[in-house]
């Protein structure tokens, strides 16, 4: 790496340089994303066969693997950027893990409910208090108590750290998720796609949901941009760019 | 393709209450982030520009 590319990156650390950055790339990732769901939704239900076993009831797979994964994937980042922000004091770096904090709740919950619809007619129950539903659950906890604690604490530098601590203790409940499945005896099936072994499901039914997962992540990130952009305008307002910015004459 | 009809299409093979439920939570969920979103940024920018006319009032008071 050149120095004068090392330059540009600390260049973007900073919130008044990322804000215009962020404003940019955001339309684009919110236009890959859709494309990768119209695509993704049209393997899912026109492209994908019938299960064998389950009919096609299987299909709620390809919403319910994808918004797993980002509950989950979401939530290391978040822990990742909190304890940058903690251990270096960036500003920007708390703010998105703020930014964060909703968008893997909702795909937390989205996880949780499509269990339960899929639980309902392959297992016969909604809700089991097994080793994976209840890590589950316990995450969708953290992302709410990440996000209360850093309401209820009024200067924000005090917030970030509170929240930092919480989001980084929580990120041992990830890999009790990932693996519990291996670990104790669930009803929850293992992994159905996995670094080891060929994949247990069709290849068009791995294909579409690949590209949800994809689609998901590219919605995560545009989310996540347009929120931390208001953080970034909410917190900085009394600096003279946002002030600009906002249409006020300073 | 897996439908003769749309009629075939939206009763999933009997599993109509569960994929459909899966799906249009998870829609209204990802279209609900999106407005709020929306609505959030525009209430930040109104807030300021508030906030700033606020002060500027002020200044002009004192001055």
């Amino acid at each position: 790496m050149t120095k004068s590319e090392r330059f540009s990156w600390f260049h973007f650390s900073s919130p008044n340089t990322f804000y215009p950055l962020a404003g940019t790339l955001q339309p684009w990732f919110a236009a890959i994303a859709a494309l990768l769901c119209v695509v993704g939704l049209y393997i899912s239900f026109f492209v994908a066969p019938t299960d064998a076993q389950q009919g096609e009831a299987y299909r709620i797979i390809f919403i319910h693997v994808p918004a797993a994964w980002m509950s989950m994937f979401l939530y290391l980042v978040m822990g990742f950027w909190s304890g940058v922000g903690l251990v270096l004091n960036t500003r920007l770096a708390s703010m998105v893990a703020t930014a964060l904090a909703p968008t893997g709740a909702w795909f937390t919950f989205i996880a949780l409910w499509t269990g339960a619809l899929w639980g309902k007619p392959t297992w016969g129950t909604w809700w089991v208090w097994d080793a994976r539903l209840t890590s589950e659950l316990i995450l969708l906890f953290l992302y709410i108590g990440f996000m209360a604690l850093q309401a209820a604490i009024d200067d924000p530098r005090r917030a970030d750290k509170a929240g930092a601590v919480l989001a980084l203790v929580g990120v041992i409940n990830v890999p009790i998720i990932y693996f519990s499945v291996k670990w104790w005896s669930t009803l929850h099936q293992g992994a159905s796609v996995s670094m080891k072994s060929a994949p247990s499901m069709a290849t068009t039914m791995l294909i579409g949901m690949l590209i949800m997962a994809l689609g998901f992540w590219m919605y995560s990130i545009a989310a996540v941009l347009a929120r931390v952009r208001c953080v970034i305008l909410e917190r900085e307002r009394h600096t003279e760019w946002v002030m600009k910015e906002v249409g006020g004459q300073a | 393709m897996n439908w003769h009809s749309w009629s075939e299409f939206a009763a999933m093979g009997g599993y109509a209450l569960y994929v459909w439920g899966s799906y249009s939570v998870t829609l209204v969920v990802l279209i609900g982030e999106i407005v709020a979103l929306f609505m959030r940024r525009q209430g930040v920018i109104e807030r300021l520009a508030k906030y700033y006319a606020a002060h500027r009032r002020n200044h002009e008071t004192e001055a």
